[in-house]
């Protein structure tokens, strides 16, 4: 069945709720872009969904099993997460951050190096991947980052979940643009994508559902048209947000 | 094929310390009385009490080699996990305050006079002063995962001035005896070496060793920070304990019969990551190296820079390695965007 599905997640940091009573699914094959204001709840959400937070109530499901009875390493092998922080401690190069993806597969096999080509392939990474990650720019470290997350994913079908959260934050334009379109190409595999990110334009553009958080619950899920109206967004944000079709697609933009 | 030329360098360099450390010293011996000094004790079991070239090697200087080849090893492995574990070059264990740590539990140890009751006293003692204070620097400087580097060098002043006032009002409980015996001993020396010092180390350290040897690769990946490493099937907090009891047993045995002897765990793991990279993969095993090196040769200079007199080891090991501190200060500071 593969994808993931979180039910009545509840998180609490002393009595606050940073989620309350959130449900989010996360199905195989599909694009879900998960937005909302700052402090809306996505990271945290995301991380549960990572397994690096517990929750205090609710079942995260990751295919059929629940979460907290599967073991890390099975878990990691079917869904690789991208944090936001791409910061690495020490200056490894390039391709070793991206093979630490192979972390929780058996160990280092030949078809790894090839793993790890491919990726790195794919993240437009291959010349720079004997550079130390320290010297490397937000954006690149990111790519990076990407890479390590692909790696780990692979081999990409109906069971894997890959959670990238603000992946291309700081990356340009056009660095943005075929990170969003490889998450795309990986839904096309039959994985379940779910990505955190501020840019409501690109999440119209790239998204096959939209969860739109706020004050740590769901406000609004669906496709990019029930979810991306000009009302919901203003309101949610508050600021005058304006949604206009062409050339058969919604675009959203400040109104300015 | 670096790697290989690195490890090959630093065994050529650990033969060379000890052929002449063995050499070395107040009472110099040439190579061929110390060839026929092994033949005797080993091959016809003479008692090295009965010639004197034999009571020098095999009663004061053998051991004291080896207690610095070993004690080099653990603080050296035991600086290179530490820093792996904090995510931070600078985690070096005596500047956030694990020697001091040790040293309290050592000293009280040394000033209840209980040494004498078992030999494993000590290093027990000063194995639970490294882990009081590392668990108490963890939670105090990390965030996310990564400790930070100015939080974690002021949490490592505060340990260090409280461990050295509990050090100093048991010093003050102390009789004479006591006192001059700790004194000696924080100032960093391997002249107290005995036999069974050296096996209760070998001991320690190979377990500790070994350990940091199990799980060299996961630390690798800690320096992601701890969501992403979780995320790749790591279980970080049972890491991260695992791997901090290992860097304190080190410390702690090393610090129980070298005393306070710093910066080694800083030095060394630097040095590695210059020449192979900051894989643990490596760095655990040539750290080991590296300190055997750099302890037995500190501790040549320690026995014949002065004639008749024997340095305090710790003295060569801080000329080099606060420097090098500072260095690393400046650079990490100034390379990651800040205090970070």
């Amino acid at each position: 069945m593969g994808g993931m599905t979180l039910s009545g997640i509840e998180v609490r940091i002393g009595q606050r709720k940073i989620l309350d009573d959130v449900t989010v699914e996360f199905p195989a094959g599909k694009v879900t872009v998960v937005i909302g204001p700052n402090g809306a709840g996505k990271s945290t959400m995301l991380a549960v969904a990572a397994g690096s937070i517990k929750p205090h109530a609710g079942v995260a499901r990751l295919g059929d099993d629940d979460l907290r009875h599967l073991p890390a390493r099975q878990a990691a092998r079917r869904r690789a997460v991208m944090p936001q922080d791409s910061h690495v401690a020490f200056p490894f190069t390039v391709r070793e951050v991206v093979e630490m993806g192979r972390t929780p597969w058996s160990g280092s096999s030949p078809a790894d190096r090839d793993i790890c080509d491919e990726a790195l392939e794919l993240t437009q990474m291959t010349a720079m991947a004997d550079r130390e990650i320290t010297t490397l720019s937000g954006g690149e470290r990111q790519r990076a980052a990407l890479a390590r997350v692909i790696t780990q994913a692979t081999p990409v079908d109906t069971e894997s979940v890959i959670l990238l959260d603000e992946p291309t934050s700081a990356m340009d334009i056009g660095h943005a643009e075929a990170t969003l379109s490889l998450a795309r190409d990986l839904a096309r595999r039959g994985a379940a994508i779910g990505i955190v990110l501020h840019d409501i334009d690109s999440a119209a553009a790239f998204a096959d559902q939209v969860v739109l958080m706020h004050h740590g619950q769901v406000h609004v899920a669906g496709t990019v048209g029930d979810v991306c109206r000009a009302e919901t967004l203003s309101d949610v944000y508050e600021t005058p947000i304006e949604v206009f079709e062409r050339d058969g697609r919604v675009h959203v933009t400040p109104r300015r | 094929m670096r790697v290989a030329v690195v490890t090959l360098i630093l065994v050529a360099a650990v033969l060379g310390v000890v052929m002449l450390s063995i050499g070395l010293g107040q009472f110099a011996t040439a190579p061929g009385d110390v060839f026929a000094s092994i033949r005797r004790v080993v091959f016809n079991g003479a008692d090295p009490l009965d010639n004197q070239v034999d009571a020098v090697l095999w009663n004061i200087r053998f051991p004291r080699i080896a207690l610095g080849l070993l004690a080099g090893a653990a603080l050296a492995v035991a600086g290179a996990v530490m820093q792996g574990v904090f995510a931070n070059p600078l985690a070096e264990p005596s500047i956030i305050g694990v020697n001091a740590g040790a040293s309290v539990g050592a000293t009280l140890v040394l000033v209840l006079g209980a040494a004498v009751t078992s030999p494993w006293l000590l290093p027990g003692a000063a194995f639970l002063g490294a882990i009081v204070v590392t668990v108490v620097v963890w939670a105090f400087a990390r965030t996310g995962g990564k400790a930070a580097v100015l939080t974690l060098v002021l949490t490592g002043i505060a340990i260090n001035a409280i461990a050295s006032a509990g050090t100093s009002f048991l010093i003050f409980l102390g009789d004479t005896t006591a006192r001059e015996q700790v004194i000696f001993w924080q100032l960093g020396t391997l002249s107290n070496a005995t036999w069974e010092a050296v096996g209760i180390t070998l001991v320690i350290f190979t377990a500790g060793f070994i350990g940091c040897m199990v799980i060299r690769r996961p630390i690798d990946v800690l320096s992601l920070g701890d969501a992403s490493a979780s995320a790749s099937g790591i279980h970080v907090e049972r890491l991260r304990l695992v791997a901090i009891l290992l860097a304190c047993l080190l410390t702690g045995v090393a610090v129980a019969f070298g005393g306070i002897i710093a910066f080694v765990g800083l030095i060394v793991p630097h040095t590695i990551r210059l020449m192979v990279g900051p894989s643990h993969r490596y760095l655990v095993p040539l750290s080991a190296l590296g300190g055997a090196v750099l302890l037995a040769a500190a501790d040549i200079a320690t026995r014949n820079l002065i004639a008749f007199s024997d340095l305090p080891i710790g003295i060569f090991t801080a000329i080099v390695g606060g420097p090098l501190f500072l260095l690393l200060l400046r650079r990490t500071l100034h390379g990651q965007g800040g205090l970070r």
